[in-house]
């Protein structure tokens, strides 16, 4: 990236992450970022928080323990009504 | 902390036309994706194999060991548990309905849970919330333009983010920004698969996904200073 990287205004670098991140891109060496804290601080949050949302495992709570019979109920229900029951 | 219970979908096997639709008449297109191949495992094999021929006890097995994984999904997509529960339980019907059409194209984990993020979809759109939600996610508004000032550095967020505060943020969301930030960063989904699925643009889903780390960023924030501050 060159003089006009450099000069680009935080409006127009941010206009941009929505592409930038995830893109691969390595945008850590975005000349704008070399001149500006705010949009440094502002990468490192959004690519934090990335990071902590792939981490997320899934919920601990578990769906209450009769739903396996409302499902078992209903799948009885429709082999009784046959295929045509869920069309 | 690596996730366990399910590979992420980058871990994941090909998908090649067998991924599920809802049983609803609405056909929600799904993109073809590619991943890298993972070994499949003789146990689970022979339970879906068994689930497939019609062995209820054989079912039951699959809906304990992916219950919680699809509750967790719906939970996060609606952040409603008796929604998060009916969900669930639809999407086991479908899988019911639909568990001999599985042909092992892609992991049974990664077709389960297309499914059961169609089943979702298809319920928000008949709310109408889904698609209102998105509309308002596009629409800029004054306080989330590309020229508001995000901050300086003294206000960034600590290096790590603790789990429960995140999820906290991710559910107070607006639900259109939910779905994007779930399906994309938490679940895995890629722009084109979304953006496939909503029936919106990449270039929508990859803004809609920026708004929503910029609200959780502020969340995250606000949260982080009031715990500095008690």
């Amino acid at each position: 990236m060159t003089e006009e990287a450099k000069k680009m205004s935080c409006e127009e670098f941010q206009a941009q992450l929505a592409d930038l991140i995830g893109s691969g891109v390595d945008v850590s060496n975005h000349p704008h970022l070399k001149s500006c804290p705010t949009c440094r601080a502002l990468l490192a949050d959004l690519e934090t928080i990335a990071e902590a949302a792939r981490q997320l495992l899934p919920i601990e709570e578990q769906p209450k323990e009769d739903l396996w019979d409302r499902i078992e109920s209903a799948i009885r229900e429709e082999e009784e009504e046959g295929p045509d029951a869920t069309k | 902390m690596p996730r366990s219970s399910t590979p992420k979908r980058a871990e994941e096997t090909p998908i090649s036309g067998g991924a599920p639709e809802v049983d609803n008449g609405v056909a929600i297109p799904l993109a073809t994706v590619s991943f890298p191949p993972t070994p499949t495992q003789p146990v689970e094999d022979d339970v879906l194999a068994r689930a497939q021929a019609g062995d209820h006890q054989a079912f039951a097995e699959l809906y304990a060991r992916h219950k919680r994984r699809i509750y967790s999904l719906c939970l996060r997509m609606v952040n409603n548990v008796a929604e998060a529960e009916d969900l669930t339980q639809e999407a086991f019907l479908q899988l019911h309905r639909k568990i001999a059409t599985f042909r092992g194209d892609s992991a049974f984990s990664t077709w389960l849970h297309r499914l059961a993020v169609n089943v979702v979809l298809m319920h928000l759109r008949k709310k109408g919330l889904a698609l209102t939600s998105l509309d308002e996610a596009m629409e800029p508004t004054h306080d989330e333009g590309p020229g508001r000032s995000f901050g300086t550095p003294d206000l960034m967020l600590s290096g790590s983010i603790d789990r429960l505060a995140l999820e906290r943020a991710v559910a107070d969301l607006p639900a259109g920004y939910r779905l994007i930030f779930v399906l994309h960063d938490i679940e895995g989904y890629e722009h084109n698969e979304i953006a496939a699925m909503l029936d919106c643009s990449i270039g929508n889903s990859k803004s809609q996904l920026h708004k929503a780390r910029l609200k959780l960023r502020d969340a995250l924030r606000t949260s982080q200073r009031r715990e500095g501050q008690g």
